[in-house]
């Protein structure tokens, strides 16, 4: 089930290509990562879902149905430069966006009053934009984003300018969102984020899609039979036919060590005598090290 | 169309609600009527209540005794002999002049004043006359003439101004109202185009650099946004003027009753043949009145909208446009100029050739071309006929469909602008914008 399907999205502008058949899907009710290096095209591709602009070739569909105006109402989008009237108050502001995406005014009046209690900032209410904190503002941000209920919402780059526990109310608000059954886009530059919320990925570089799937698939896919073995207790790695060693570490009588070994390596190998294994596992690239290699070599 | 209202109506009330407008917007009025009211009152003032000035006329030639006019609030008292210290042991004579003992009529004549306060211009000027006009007698008596005769070289002359038209129908002008009331609207309509169109590129430029605009355009069409914001301001506009113009005429009005000035009783006045009040009126200030009741006000004040509301939305338009090329307002400079200048030069222009020609060819073309249509027609608006109405509806359609043209015009830069960042924007660009498809 996908809330959008991207078929084949292409956009030029007079002198570079922006989006080039673009294909993937972004499954309904998770979080999807949208990733790329600067210059990549999800802005064009968000505008293009947004429908500010149109796509040159290709087809968008939202929910099963061809993506038309009729859905810019169950969209809700946070846009990378916060963008807020500085003269407006908090109250004003919001029942105008709400009006805009297709609010009664009377619908509009109980949201703000639910969202405004739930962030603390009823307070706020009356006043101007440019007297609140960078914090506060980014909070009214998001609450322009998701009070009308929308089953889609694209966040770009949602954490930028949060302290750390506004960034983690922002997280649980995205996993709540997640939960009432809301389908999610970030876009975001920050790979921890990532890996700690987003249930699939899909990375562009360079107008085209580099990688897609779920966030585990698209660091296997990138895994090179790298391997670490921590214990305690006398063994010399060098001795140990095959392995190709990487780092040593010792710590408080642990050992730890990183290698490469063509196939997983049977336990066996370090069966040795007074030897306590406490851990063993096999190390998939970060989300980090997955962008930068595929940013890298495409390059 | 829903979206129009919803952006029209947050900027409208945005701008309404800000402190700066309610000040503005009740201020101006007062400081006008005040202004007009000091006027008044200083000129009132002055005639009813300078004091009488005694003044001794020292004249050992004689020729001047009992010769020179009073005029108003001033007494000549004629003798032979008075000093300094006399004028300054005196309570009841304010001023000593003193006639040089050789004087002659055929000569120049320099007299000294002498007083204890300084002699204001309005004085100086009152006795320079009253010598002059003694002088001027005498001389005139000296040749030989009768003082009846005298008296018939007084002359004075005023024009009465008609308009003919074809049909034969007169009408009443005044070069000097007509002219007053152009020069007037004209400006008014310049400074709101500046003001307010200024407005709509900051308000472009604010959504622009602070991504509003990527929330607004996904639910509103870039153009819907465009002309809302451009309509909003204008009601803004027309709520000053209204404002402006209901509390002013409120306010001229107490004051008019206040110092007993009554438009309608000079008309009244001057209705009532012999009438002695008359003789006091300056009578020329009596024709500006009823000259001005006399134009057309309805019509001229109708047009007077219309070149308003579109000059504005002419200007408001392309100051949207400009606005969304650039990425602050410190690089709007190269685009405000070429705009700026068909405003600055038709008010210079009809300040001067077309308040003196309104009906030139300068004045017809530039009241036809609608980049200064607005403010050069008000300029002769008052001055046209009957007869020349389809040159005034001419330069009305012309104005309308050069809105839809600028209207369009800056919607195709605005929709591209808007989404464009980090571009220095040449008009080349511009240009190539006006093709682009979405």
């Amino acid at each position: 089930m996908s809330i959008i399907q991207i078929q084949g999205v292409s956009k030029h502008y007079a002198n570079h290509t922006a989006l080039s058949k673009v294909t993937f899907d972004v499954p309904k009710g998770k979080i999807f990562g949208l990733l790329g290096p600067n210059g990549a095209g999800k802005t064009s591709l968000i505008r293009i879902i947004n429908q500010i602009t149109a796509p040159d070739e290709g087809t968008i569909f939202f929910d099963n149905e061809e993506l038309n105006k009729t859905h810019i109402s169950r969209i809700g989008y946070l846009p990378e430069e916060r963008g807020l009237y500085k003269k407006m108050t908090v109250y004003d502001q919001l029942l105008y966006f709400a009006r805009l995406r297709g609010m009664t005014t009377s619908a509009a009046k109980k949201t703000i009053g639910f969202w405004l209690e739930k962030f603390e900032a009823t307070t706020w209410s009356k006043k101007k934009i440019e007297e609140l904190s960078k914090g506060m503002q980014q909070k009214i941000q998001f609450i322009v984003t998701v009070m009308h209920q929308p089953d889609f919402i694209i966040l770009d780059e949602p954490f930028t300018g949060f302290d750390p526990k506004n960034t983690q109310l922002i997280k649980d608000e995205i996993q709540e969102l997640k939960r009432n059954g809301s389908s999610i886009m970030l876009s975001t530059h920050r790979m921890e984020n990532v890996e700690a919320i987003c249930d699939d990925v899909v990375l562009l570089n360079k107008a085209q899609v580099v990688t897609s799937g779920s966030v585990m698939d698209v660091r296997k896919s990138l895994k090179d039979d790298t391997y670490t073995i921590s214990y305690t207790g006398d063994m010399k790695p060098e001795n140990i036919a095959g392995i190709n060693l990487k780092k040593i570490e010792e710590n408080d009588g642990f050992t730890t060590l990183l290698f490469n070994y063509k196939n997983k390596p049977d336990i066996q190998l370090f069966n040795v005598s007074e030897l306590h294994i406490t851990e063993y596992r096999e190390v998939l690239p970060s989300m980090q090290e997955v962008f930068l290699t595929l940013t890298d070599t495409n390059s | 169309m829903s979206n129009i209202k919803l952006v029209t109506a947050r900027e409208y009330l945005t701008r309404v609600k800000k402190k700066s407008f309610i000040l503005m917007t009740l201020l101006t009025p007062l400081l006008i009527a005040g202004f007009y009211g000091v006027i008044i009152w200083v000129s009132i003032g002055q005639s009813s209540s300078t004091e009488q000035m005694n003044i001794i006329v020292v004249d050992p030639t004689g020729i001047f005794a009992d010769k020179l006019e009073n005029p108003d609030n001033t007494t000549y008292l004629y003798t032979n002999h008075y000093t300094k210290d006399d004028l300054l042991a005196s309570d009841s004579i304010d001023a000593l002049i003193t006639i040089p003992s050789d004087f002659s009529l055929e000569n120049k004549l320099e007299i000294t004043y002498e007083s204890i306060s300084t002699l204001s211009a309005s004085n100086n000027g009152k006795i320079e006359s009253s010598f002059h006009k003694a002088m001027q007698q005498q001389r005139l008596v000296k040749i030989g003439l009768e003082q009846s005769d005298i008296d018939r070289l007084k002359t004075k002359v005023y024009i009465n101004q008609y308009k003919v038209d074809k049909d034969g129908s007169t009408t009443s002008s005044n070069l000097g109202v007509n002219s007053a009331l152009g020069v007037a609207m004209s400006f008014i309509i310049y400074m709101f185009i500046f003001l307010y169109g200024v407005q709509v590129m900051k308000g472009v430029i604010e959504e622009k650099t602070n991504r509003i605009v990527e929330l607004i355009v996904s639910t509103v069409k870039p153009f819907e946004l465009m002309v809302g914001k451009v309509l909003g301001i204008a009601l803004v506009g027309l709520t000053q003027l209204t404002i402006w113009v209901l509390l002013s005429s409120i306010l001229m009005g107490v004051i008019g009753l206040i110092i007993g000035l009554n438009i309608s009783d000079l008309q009244h006045l001057q209705n009532l043949e012999g009438n002695t009040a008359l003789a006091k009126i300056d009578v020329t200030q009596l024709q500006f009145f009823s000259d001005f009741l006399a134009l057309p006000l309805g019509k001229i004040f109708g047009v007077f909208v219309f070149y308003f509301l579109g000059g504005y939305l002419f200007y408001g338009a392309l100051f949207a446009a400009i606005g969304s090329a650039v990425d602050s307002e410190t690089d709007t400079q190269q685009f405000m100029f070429p705009v700026s200048i068909p405003l600055v030069f038709a008010i210079a222009v009809s300040f001067s050739t077309v308040v003196g020609d309104p009906n030139g060819t300068l004045a017809t073309w530039l009241s036809m071309i609608p980049l200064t249509s607005p403010i050069s027609m008000m300029v002769r608006l008052p001055f046209l006929t009957p007869a020349e109405n389809w040159q005034l509806i001419l330069s009305m359609l012309i104005l309308l469909v050069s809105i839809l043209g600028a209207i369009w015009f800056a919607g195709k830069i605005y929709r591209t602008g808007i989404l464009m960042y980090g571009k220095k924007v040449s008009y080349k660009e511009l240009g190539k914008w006006l093709f682009y498809k979405n």
